[in-house]
């Protein structure tokens, strides 16, 4: 009989299936192999979340353009927030573009679990798929917002740094990272505590006004400084700034240290997430 | 390689139930106790672990078994009896508590068909979500797709999302793309208790078509037919326990034999629920010759069933079911005490004794089980239960007497038929008889 060459993570060695000891693995090989349940899970929610909207993916550029609109009036206008010496609007629109891919993909992680739920209690696979799974679709929109974000600095003729080529990527990374870290968190304690579900807008917000979205980083003391980088977005955010609209030197220590607490935030969420998962299909 | 494609041995899976001090299901308690140990609370959940207060309630109890290569396995038990967590553990949904299981070969499970399927999307699209997660790569997914369609019979709507479907194309399209998983261990639940009677014709050729591809599944199923068509032995779940283990044929009637002896009468009292508080069903039992309850019927004189019933109120139709079950779950018969008997069923409140009788030689030699079932017409049914008591006919007729007790098969007495035969060629003349 030909046998195909689907059902992955399963080899010659037979599988032996017995109480886990009581350190997780990152099980990475696994998930590698599961890449493309991975692929066709964020194909999914791509599809389906535009399903029956008039804009459709449109709705990806609207939502960072409104929110630059209205964060303009509020504290460019209004306020008065100082702008380290570039408009206002692209001045929040830099901020904004990673942001609110962090605010999506980590919120809609932390949900994805439950609303998952149906897979968790019929079918196996490594369940770290569920929440990487908005974390990775949330790039596609977050490219989109970028290319405005490009747009409306040619519109105010503001040239990036050279450096934003290396810069970029690694902000990326620590932004992924970071995202998927709370994402695992929240999701494994979501699906126990449903209260996490009711916690999660008012995290978003909260973090919101830890990050340097709506203000600089200038207005941030000295030093504070440091201890506010430990908040991953601070560094990614500022570093987007710097390299991107050149509003001052790329503060490097401040980068270093909230790639650095992304980095622990996604290790110590996946290992968190790997060492509950065994009871998911119990308490689902 | 092994002889074996799934070694099981002590397998057991323990839950802990309803123990408050040690559930946090709401914030102040997580607040209060999570934080000093945030992984302390799932521990207390996957069980066998310490801990104050908490029954545990053991799913599955030291369950061993062994499945060869290619081999068919059924699993058969009642509702709560283990089956499925027993799937959930070899399928690695949950983890076991206690034991270990080894298995040889890419294993597949299909605990439900249509795992995954959206609503919104397409049922193309669904088919490469569904067979992705069912653990299929995108290449086998299309080198498949229109045998899969063509199985499911969706040509035409496979562009079509799929909430616009019918039930039964939904049902259709999800259970042909697991039909084509083709893992080396298959593990599957139920899922032929699902769709139209066409379809679940369809389903079972397609399930001995695997069976009979050398490979080997492990198969859960309330469907005593489809368990002795398709497997060629059978474990017997109860409790969390196994408690049989043999050939289909006789696991199916272990199972059904299990729990009851041959049983002449039963009586019902108030909660028991066998019905309510304007009709209840009292005493089902079985007589042959005069007024005393047997378990034992000669199978040459007649017999009834009675079943006897208390109304409180009145009721302008009140019909009487029997249904006899032979040991192999099938159905042998079901009638009503207003088709055999008196038509429309008025009641008055009383004390009603029903009789159902059955002629000579009407079954044949072997274990019968008798349910009993009431009918409001078109409105409810007050109670109903199938196999309330079990008896057994006895062989007793001369004719047969020269071969074994279940030589003639067959639940209809093998006397039942009037036989005839007639001389075509050669004689002038046809006879009659013998």
């Amino acid at each position: 009989m030909q046998l195909h060459d689907a059902a992955p993570g399963v080899g010659r060695e037979p599988l032996v299936i017995e109480p886990a000891g009581r350190f997780p693995r990152l099980g990475a090989r696994e998930l590698w192999a599961y890449r493309g349940l991975l692929f066709f899970l964020v194909w999914r929610d791509l599809k389906v979340r535009y399903a029956q909207t008039v804009l459709g993916a449109g709705w990806a550029i609207i939502q960072p353009v409104l929110t630059m609109v209205i964060f303009t009036l509020v504290f460019g206008r209004f306020a008065g927030v100082p702008s380290d010496g570039v408009p206002y609007p692209v001045f929040s629109l830099a901020a904004l573009v990673p942001w609110t891919y962090f605010s999506t993909a980590f919120s809609g992680a932390s949900q994805s679990l439950v609303t998952n739920t149906n897979l968790i209690t019929k079918i196996y696979f490594p369940r770290l798929v569920i929440p990487f799974a908005p974390v990775v679709g949330g790039l596609v929109d977050f490219a989109i917002s970028f290319v405005i974000l490009l747009a409306a600095m040619g519109y105010y003729r503001i040239i990036p740094s050279a450096m934003a080529i290396v810069l970029v990527p690694l902000l990326m990374l620590a932004m992924v990272l970071t995202s998927a870290g709370v994402g695992c968190w929240l999701s494994a304690l979501n699906i126990k505590y449903r209260d996490i579900k009711y916690i999660v807008p008012f995290i978003v917000q909260v973090w919101l006004y830890i990050s340097p979205v709506a203000y600089p980083m200038s207005v941030v003391p000295k030093r504070f400084q440091l201890l506010y980088a430990l908040n991953p977005m601070a560094g990614v955010i500022e570093g987007f700034r710097t390299a991107l609209l050149r509003t001052g030197a790329v503060p490097w220590p401040m980068i270093a240290f909230s790639l650095a607490s992304g980095i622990v935030l996604f290790i110590t969420g996946v290992l968190y997430f790997r060492s509950t998962e065994r009871v998911f299909a119990d308490v689902a | 390689m092994s002889a074996y494609a799934i070694q099981a041995s002590g397998l057991g899976k323990s839950y802990r139930l309803g123990a408050k001090s040690e559930r946090h299901d709401t914030l102040r308690d997580l607040v209060g106790n999570a934080i000093k140990a945030p992984f302390r609370n799932f521990r207390s959940i996957k069980a066998g672990s310490s801990g104050p207060a908490g029954e545990l309630f053991w799913a599955l109890r030291d369950v061993s078994f062994e499945v060869k290569h290619g081999e068919v396995l059924g699993v058969i038990g009642r509702n709560g009896a283990g089956k499925s967590t027993l799937l959930k553990v070899l399928s690695r949904i949950t983890e076991p508590t206690t034991g270990r299981a080894v298995v040889e070969g890419r294993v597949g499970s299909l605990l439900e068909v249509g795992t995954g399927f959206h609503p919104e999307l397409t049922g193309r699209e669904n088919v490469f979500l569904n067979g992705s997660i069912l653990g299929m790569d995108r290449a086998y997914i299309e080198r498949r797709f229109d045998e899969i369609v063509e199985f499911a019979g969706v040509e035409r709507f496979i562009d079509t999302v799929v909430k616009r479907y019918s039930s039964g194309m939904y049902l259709r399209l999800a259970f042909a793309v697991a039909a084509h998983l083709e893992p080396e261990v298959l593990i599957v639940d139920e899922v032929l208790a699902v769709g139209d009677a066409e379809f679940q014709r369809k389903c079972v050729g397609k399930m001995s078509e695997v069976a009979g591809h050398g490979r080997t599944v492990l198969f859960v199923s309330h469907n005593m037919g489809a368990i002795t068509k398709l497997c060629q032995r059978a474990i017997v779940m109860s409790a969390g326990q196994k408690v049989y283990e043999g050939t289909a044929r006789d696991a199916v009637q272990a199972y059904l034999a299990a729990g009851a002896q041959d049983l002449a009468e039963r009586e019902f009292s108030d909660d028991e629920g066998m019905g309510d508080d304007t009709v209840r069903l009292r005493r089902v039992r079985v007589v042959q010759d005069g007024d005393e309850a047997v378990a034992r019927v000669d199978m040459m004189r007649p017999f009834a069933i009675e079943m006897e019933y208390e109304a409180r109120t009145r009721f302008p139709e009140l019909d009487v079911h029997m249904v006899l079950h032979n040991d192999e779950g099938d159905y042998v018969l079901q009638s009503t005490l207003s088709l055999g008997g008196e038509g429309l069923t008025q009641t008055a409140p009383g004390r009603y004794v029903v009789r159902c009788e059955l002629p000579a030689g009407a079954l044949n030699a072997g274990h019968y089980w008798v349910g009993s079932h009431g009918q409001e017409p078109y409105i409810r049914w007050p109670w109903g239960r199938d196999r309330l008591l079990r008896f057994e006919v006895e062989q007793t007729s001369p004719q047969l007497a020269r071969y074994q007790t279940g030589f003639y098969h067959g639940s209809m007495g093998p006397l039942l038929p009037r036989w005839s035969r007639r001389q075509l060629a050669g004689g002038a003349t046809g006879a009659d008889g013998r």
